[in-house]
């Protein structure tokens, strides 16, 4: 294990931001990079790759990464909102993850993104870290891009129950994952329960998947457990999503995972001063429940629940 | 008439409501629209001067102008630039979807209802960070359509600047999609409003919709603006971090060489930085905002490429 700072940039009344990584194994290869938080409310991403960091400490001191296997992670690239408590660049409140590949002579979080895109590019496989911009707890899975480049069946080795491929709108062109994907790298984006809390069993469920597939790629010598489910691969638009009609407080009468069946309450909004039931969320199809909003008070046109069809 | 565009119940004993003023009736439609970052009111000075001439001298309006000045009330009602629901630029959720979550709903709903416009003007005002002039920018894919018309605005720059996949998801490229000719007005500085850039743009709106035979009292003339493309602006970013402390005005015309500003250190009395002007020419935006890191744009000059 080697520890470097991968970077570093000098901030006005503050110390400098600098974002360090940690290499593991042959350092003439780069077969994985991975990256955690790059937003400042990503503790449970930072906190996997903290967990993973370990992990691969522990597999190159007992010899069972492969000779060819050459790995980064970086778990924090943006402590500079984190400290205090910003969820974007906190200087301006622009998203790092909406400025790749970078440019070195842009503006600050173009620098900075280009700063990450050089010291994360070249790997063969990239894995981010990253969470849902709408507050709520999902079923684990992989999401992948689709650029033309992706080589979506090889995702299915991280063993997380969904591999969910998303058709890029405009603004994801500037996503780590969409230029990962365009610059060579297959690009995975793994997305667990939690956000700004930490989720110890989510936390080593991620750690296995990582694992499992370095060990199916032959990059390690340890095997892990199959899955107990058989992955599966869907494109984003086979999700139903529910959304509400009137607004208030959300009563959820079900959770991620849970199977449902048309005409099922999922869960009820109440009038936030009255207790009056406003609208009772019904599911409209037999599947599972992939997401469920989390935030107690919710809003008209809002996304309560989004259901995986059987 | 004050209508509803669209109303979306919010959790707690209120709705969002998203309002325009509809004056005249029939005929060619203009649509007028700001307020999408909450934190650029320059166009709210204009909704209430446009709004007040076409209400003082009905007898000239020869079609109808819709006034849309909050595309984002909630953000221009919190001092925040991106939606607060949901922390996300609004300007980034076009052309939206009926079935999608609220942002994309709201979005959805707006365009359907813009979408048909004779022409569209969607005026912003820069950000906190910088003060440009008054301007009319354009992708480069709608030049030819859209030059003719931001001529009659009264402003005196029109930028051309290149496409962008991920300015495919503004307001003005989704109409621009729709065959419905939307043009960009960028001046000022966010957070606060500008009276001489608003009166010059009323006059220029006046201009246009005379132009378009929607104003039959006569207008002022309109100066020819410059038009430019990419290859003419040169970028100016610091390069250290501190204070932005300028040594030139704002819209002054600037010489290659010349001093723009300093970065200091108010800790140690140290200068971090001199900022040295790449080109000569229109100093057409300045950094306001005095606080700066590695990268923030200071200034943009049109007259020379670096």
């Amino acid at each position: 294990m080697r520890e470097e700072i991968l970077f570093t940039m000098e901030t006005p009344y503050r110390r400098p931001l600098a974002v360090r990584g940690w290499y593991f194994g042959n350092p003439e290869r780069r077969s994985l990079a991975v990256l955690g938080a790059l937003r400042g409310n990503e503790v449970q991403q930072m906190y996997i790759c903290s967990q993973l960091i370990r992990a691969l400490a522990a597999m190159e001191e007992n010899g069972e990464l492969a000779e060819d296997c050459g790995i980064l992670v970086v778990p924090c690239a943006n402590q500079f909102s984190m400290n205090v408590g910003r969820r974007f660049w906190a200087a301006d409140n622009t998203d790092i993850n909406r400025m790749f590949p970078g440019y070195d002579q842009g503006e600050t979080t173009q620098r900075i993104a280009a700063h990450i895109f050089s010291a994360l590019q070249g790997c063969s496989y990239g894995v981010q870290f990253t969470s849902f911009h709408l507050p709520g707890d999902l079923l684990p899975h992989v999401r992948i891009t689709e650029t033309g480049y992706e080589r979506a069946e090889e995702a299915l080795d991280f063993g997380l129950p969904y591999v969910i491929l998303r058709r890029p709108h405009p603004y994801d062109t500037t996503t780590l994952n969409y230029n990962w994907q365009i610059w060579d790298t297959q690009a995975y984006s793994l997305y667990t329960r939690a956000t700004d809390c930490i989720d110890q069993s989510a936390a080593r469920q991620a750690v296995e998947a990582v694992e499992r597939f370095l060990f199916a790629k032959g990059l390690s010598r340890r095997a892990v457990p199959a899955p107990q489910e058989e992955p599966s691969l869907l494109r984003e638009e086979a999700l139903h999503s529910l959304l509400t009609t009137a607004g208030g407080l959300l009563q959820q009468e079900c959770r991620p995972g849970d199977r449902v069946r048309p005409g099922d309450v999922l869960g009820e909004i109440l009038e936030p001063c009255t207790g009056a039931v406003l609208e009772q969320l019904r599911a409209d199809c037999s599947g599972r429940i992939f997401f469920a909003h989390r935030a107690q008070l919710i809003n008209g046109h809002e996304a309560a629940f989004r259901i995986l069809p059987d | 008439m004050i209508e509803q565009v669209v109303r979306v119940p919010l959790a707690v004993g209120e709705d969002l409501v998203i309002q325009k003023n509809r004056i005249g009736s029939g005929g060619k439609r203009l649509c007028v629209v700001t307020g999408t970052h909450g934190d650029e009111l320059e166009g709210q000075y204009v909704a209430w001067r446009l709004a007040r001439w076409l209400k003082a001298h009905p007898e000239h309006l020869k079609g109808t102008v819709d006034i849309y000045p909050a595309l984002n009330p909630l953000g221009v009602s919190t001092m925040t630039r991106s939606n607060p629901l949901c922390d996300l630029d609004m300007n980034r959720t076009f052309p939206g979807s009926p079935d999608g979550a609220m942002s994309e709903f709201l979005a959805h709903t707006l365009i359907r209802d813009m979408v048909g416009a004779d022409v569209c003007i969607d005026i912003h005002a820069s950000n906190i960070f910088l003060r440009e002039i008054p301007q009319v920018r354009i992708n480069v894919n709608t030049a030819e359509r859209l030059v003719p018309l931001a001529k009659r605005m009264n402003l005196g720059f029109i930028w051309i600047h290149a496409a962008a996949t991920v300015l495919e998801s503004t307001l003005a490229h989704s109409l621009n999609a729709l065959d419905t000719p939307t043009l960009v007005v960028e001046m000022g500085v966010g957070m606060r409003l500008t009276r001489a850039y608003g009166d010059q743009l009323l006059t220029g709106i006046l201009s246009l919709m005379h132009y378009l035979g929607m104003w039959d009292a006569p207008v002022m003339p309109v100066a020819p603006p410059i038009v430019s493309s990419d290859g003419h602006v040169s970028f100016v970013n610091a390069s250290r971090p501190g204070i932005f402390v300028p040594s030139v005005a704002h819209a002054a015309y600037v010489e290659q060489g010349q001093e723009l500003g300093q970065v200091v250190d108010p800790l140690t009395g140290d200068v971090c930085e001199t900022l040295i002007c790449p080109a000569s020419g229109l100093l057409f935006t300045l950094r306001e905002y005095p606080v700066v890191y590695e990268g923030s744009l200071i200034a943009r000059i049109l007259g020379g490429a670096l």
